[in-house]
């Protein structure tokens, strides 16, 4: 079952990254994004971060996402047109991606010691906790410093957002063709 | 030896040290003293120099206490201690350093007291005096060296300070240009020296004259070969500040200098420096008698060269510079022939003769408004008589008639060239025939500046002030009694510094022969100068126009100057513009720099277009970046270690 | 391996992870619109966050969740401040093209 779930939704996460490459308006990528999103959503569920998952709804796809579309249709971005390219961006790009994949898969195949997930996992050894419960104990305790600074963090992302974004009156940054 | 350098009894450093201070008093601060102070100092430097060098010839060889002889002081700081090489400041003071000294303090003296009255109404009084002190002070260390190199450091310097006071009167461009001419013809001489002096460190391991004196003696058969290339390394320096053959050119020029200037440095005491150098090495050139008889052929080659361009000068200070460089001819001959205690005798009385007569022509020069030209002159003699008679006095000494100074000098070093064989009676040949126009032109001289009609522009000759008279009657009497010790004497005093004489002959009273020879000579000369210049002073021009071709090959010197312009002066200029300037400096130096600034450039402009501000390019190579940490970390990551994940 | 079991190996996960961060990271490189460009970081940003997670499940750790957590929050902080500056450069560039901006000033 477990199996099937998660080929299921990778597929869906790999088709949804490959489909906003491929598409050249930007409000179609948003939306294939959404789809990452969500799929992932199910992966948290099947990895047992049942939160982590609710938050992905709610925060990426739900909050995130929606800003992304409302830019794009706020500055009525079009298709993509042809532009000159970037040589480097092709050259010494590309390879470098595939040597980091590389890397990467070399080092996970490798490891030794990796075990595998099944439906239902708790988060400790004691199976009377659910994970919600370690997870709040552990955020709302020890890290509680964090949680509320992380508040602040946000409060300061609006003022920065709103101050870079708004239109001034009188503003002389006109524009340039 | 330690206790005597500590007692410093005969302060054989203050001797160059006292002219020094003179130099640095005058020259810093003098010219904005009163001119007695200026004066003072300076001749002050010099007569206590002076009366120092008698103190210790009196205390060396007056039988007083007893001094080791030669008298050596070492400055206790090493100058060059490498390896094995050690060279040291040191002082070296025996019969041959003694009699330099007492001619060069001495006469030096007289002449600071001749420029006192010769140099009162010119400008740059004070650095006059100081560039005179200077110049003291390096010919003193340059009889005083001990070492080599320490005489090469004089022997610049006394080239340094006859530049500067050849070129004294810096407003004229021709006293500038003899200036530089007498340096730069120095240096080619010195750079002969400078390759002697390598020669011999790399044979002798040792610069010092003491020790190469030693080495030779204790191999006697040690002959000929690398020593005939030092000596003749040390001539041809010894030629440049000799002024002998072939670098004889810079001392007509150098009379634009002030006449005292010319009677002290270019007379008595620079220019014999070339035949001190000789006598201080003459065990060297004794163990190569190749360069012997390179010296006496210079010597006597020069010496008849210059008589026969004497013979035509106008100016009355060519005409003695010329006789200068015959009678530096005279001394190369005598030590040429071995003869080097005769060489320095003929150098100690042509010191006075030689100063009297330049020092007399600055007084003659001076009373006739500056005037230079002999055929301008004449009739001074009742205007100028103490001029006149020291003069006399002076070109009878030069001509060699007996019992003045120059004859028995002149006479020692023709009768020594006569023992040496057939090559000896040539030479001797050449000398006498040299004596014959030396007393033609001397006397030619005379009669055309005392004698005869006056020529003179300006009516009211003056004689010269007591300052400038006083010395000239100093030197008139040296002249007269300065012969009087004698060669054997003479040869036997300076025989442990200088060689012993060997004037042995079968032949019974040949020195008297060749005396009378000498004298008949002179007395030739004479017979014609008064022919030609006092009854038929018209005869002189006609023989001229007769043999035109030859007198003016004589009156333009031979065209020297200008052969070696063409030949030498002429290439290195090329070489110099074309090549150096061209090649090397515009193409290799600046194409080097041009290179440089070029790689610079193409540097920027390639990292220039790595900043394009595409954001993608920059994307792509943080990628690259990550990659390559990736693949590090991958291949080399066990040197790592990674703390294991911590379980909750 | 029968198609109903219950377990997956994590490095698949973990596979799968590396291949999302390899298609973020082309994306950035081959997307011509700015805020496409912005989204591929998002994905990568996504990419990590799936192997926090299984190494959170891999080694019964909760912190690995809760570093999620704080991921994500940044993560919405960052793509609201980015946004806010797209909409400036757009203000005075009139263009989303990245090729176009390019003078490294406003």
């Amino acid at each position: 079952m477990h199996l099937i779930l998660f080929v299921f939704f990778a597929g869906f996460c790999l088709a949804g990254a490959i489909n906003l490459l491929l598409q050249t308006h930007p409000i179609n990528s948003a939306l294939s994004l959404i789809v990452v999103m969500t799929s992932l959503a199910v992966l948290y569920l099947l990895l047992g971060a049942e939160f982590l998952a609710a938050a992905q709804i709610i925060v990426y796809a739900g909050a995130v996402m929606v800003l992304f579309t409302f830019v794009v249709m706020l500055l009525n971005a079009g298709r993509e047109e042809r532009t000159l390219g970037s040589r480097a961006a092709r050259s010494v790009g590309f390879p470098a991606v595939v040597v980091i994949l590389a890397v990467l898969a070399t080092v996970i195949l490798r490891a030794q010691g990796l075990g595998s997930a099944h439906l239902g996992q708790g988060l400790t050894n004691a199976p009377d906790k659910s994970n919600l419960v370690v997870l709040s104990q552990v955020l709302f305790h020890e890290l509680l410093l964090p949680f509320e600074v992380t508040s602040v963090l946000i409060l300061i992302a609006i003022l920065g957002a709103v101050a870079l974004a708004r239109l001034e009156g009188g503003d002389e940054r006109t524009a340039a063709k | 030896m330690s206790d005597l350098i500590f007692k410093n009894y005969l302060w054989l450093a203050a001797i160059p040290l006292l002219p020094f201070c003179g130099f640095l008093f005058n020259g810093i601060v003098g010219s904005r003293l009163p001119k007695g102070v200026v004066t003072t100092v300076a001749l002050l430097a010099p007569l206590l120099s002076f009366a120092l060098v008698v103190r210790d010839a009196i205390a060396l060889y007056g039988g007083g206490p007893a001094f080791p002889s030669p008298y050596v002081e070492t400055c206790p700081f090493p100058w060059i201690s490498v390896g094995a090489l050690h060279i040291d400041f040191s002082f070296v003071l025996d019969q041959l350093s003694l009699v330099m000294l007492l001619v060069v303090t001495g006469v030096g003296f007289l002449i600071h007291i001749y420029s006192v009255g010769y140099m009162a109404h010119e400008e740059g009084y004070a650095r006059y005096f100081s560039f005179l002190n200077l110049f003291l002070f390096f010919m003193t260390v340059l009889v005083l060296a001990g070492n080599v190199l320490l005489m090469f450091v004089g022997w610049e310097g006394v080239g340094l300070a006859s530049y500067l006071l050849i070129g004294f009167y810096f407003q004229r461009k021709s006293a500038v240009d003899a200036g530089k001419k007498a340096f730069i013809v120095n240096r080619i001489g010195d750079f002969g020296f400078l390759i002697g002096i390598f020669l011999l460190l790399g044979n002798f391991g040792t610069l010092t004259f003491s020790q190469i004196a030693s080495k030779l003696a204790a191999n006697p058969a040690w002959q000929g070969g690398i020593l005939t290339a030092i000596c003749l390394c040390l001539l041809f320096g010894a030629t440049g500040k000799s002024a002998q053959l072939p670098l004889y050119i810079w001392l007509p020029d150098a009379m634009e200098g002030p006449t005292p200037v010319s009677a002290l440095i270019h007379a008595a005491t620079m220019v014999t420096a070339g035949v001190y150098m000789i006598a201080r090495t003459h065990v060297l050139f004794d163990h190569a008698p190749f360069a012997l008889g390179v010296v006496a052929l210079v010597g006597a080659a020069t010496a008849l060269f210059a008589a026969t361009i004497g013979l035509v000068q106008n100016d009355i200070k060519r005409v003695l510079a010329y006789s200068t460089i015959s009678q530096l001819g005279y001394m190369f001959l005598g030590c040429g022939v071995a003869a080097y205690s005769a060489a320095i005798f003929h150098l100690v009385t042509h010191a006075f003769f030689k100063a009297l007569l330049f020092l007399a022509a600055g007084s003659v020069i001076h009373a006739i408004g500056g005037e230079q030209d002999l055929r301008k002159m004449g009739g001074l003699r009742t205007k100028l008589p103490v001029t006149f008679w020291t003069m006399t006095i002076a070109v009878f000494t030069i001509a060699g008639f007996p019992p003045l100074a120059a004859f028995f000098s002149k006479d020692a070093i023709l009768y020594a060239a006569f023992l040496q064989g057939t090559y000896g009676k040539c030479l001797w040949f050449i000398g006498l025939v040299t004596a014959l126009l030396t007393s033609l032109y001397m006397f030619r001289l005379w009669y055309l500046t005392f004698l005869g009609e006056p020529r003179t522009k300006d009516a009211h000759p003056h004689e010269s002030p007591w300052s400038m008279r006083a010395p000239l009657v100093i030197l008139g009497l040296l002249s007269i009694c300065g012969g009087w010790i004698g060669l054997e004497h003479f040869g036997v005093f300076l025989a442990p510094a200088a060689g012993a004489l060997h004037l042995e002959t079968k032949i019974p009273h040949l020195e008297l022969y060749l005396s009378i020879a000498a004298v008949l000579v002179a007395l030739e000369g004479w017979l014609i100068a008064d022919k030609y210049y006092r009854r038929k002073t018209e005869r002189p021009a006609q023989l001229a126009a007769a043999v035109p071709t030859g007198y003016k090959l004589l009156a333009n010197k031979y065209y020297v100057d200008e052969i070696y312009g063409a030949a030498i002066v002429k290439p290195l200029l090329a070489v110099s513009k074309y090549l150096l300037g061209w090649v090397v400096d515009t193409a290799i130096l600046g194409g080097l720099a041009w290179l440089l600034a070029g790689i610079a450039s193409l540097a920027g402009m390639i990292l220039q277009r790595w900043q394009s501000g595409n954001l993608r390019s920059y994307a792509a190579w943080l990628a690259l970046g990550a990659a390559v940490v990736l693949l590090f970390v991958l291949l080399h990551g066990s040197s790592f270690d990674f703390a294991v994940a911590v379980r909750h | 391996m029968s198609f109903l079991q219950n377990d997956v190996p994590l490095s698949w996960y973990l596979l799968l992870s590396a291949a999302l961060f390899a298609l973020g990271i082309v994306g950035f490189l081959i997307k011509r619109n700015l805020i496409t460009v912005f989204m591929s970081i998002e994905l990568m940003l996504n990419a990590v966050n799936l192997s926090f997670v299984t190494f959170a499940c891999q080694w019964n750790a909760v912190k690995g969740q809760i570093f999620v957590f704080f991921v994500m929050m940044v993560a919405a902080a960052e793509a609201a401040v980015g946004l806010a500056i797209i909409i400036a450069v757009f203000r005075v560039r009139a263009t989303l093209s990245v090729d176009r901006i390019d003078l490294m000033k406003l």
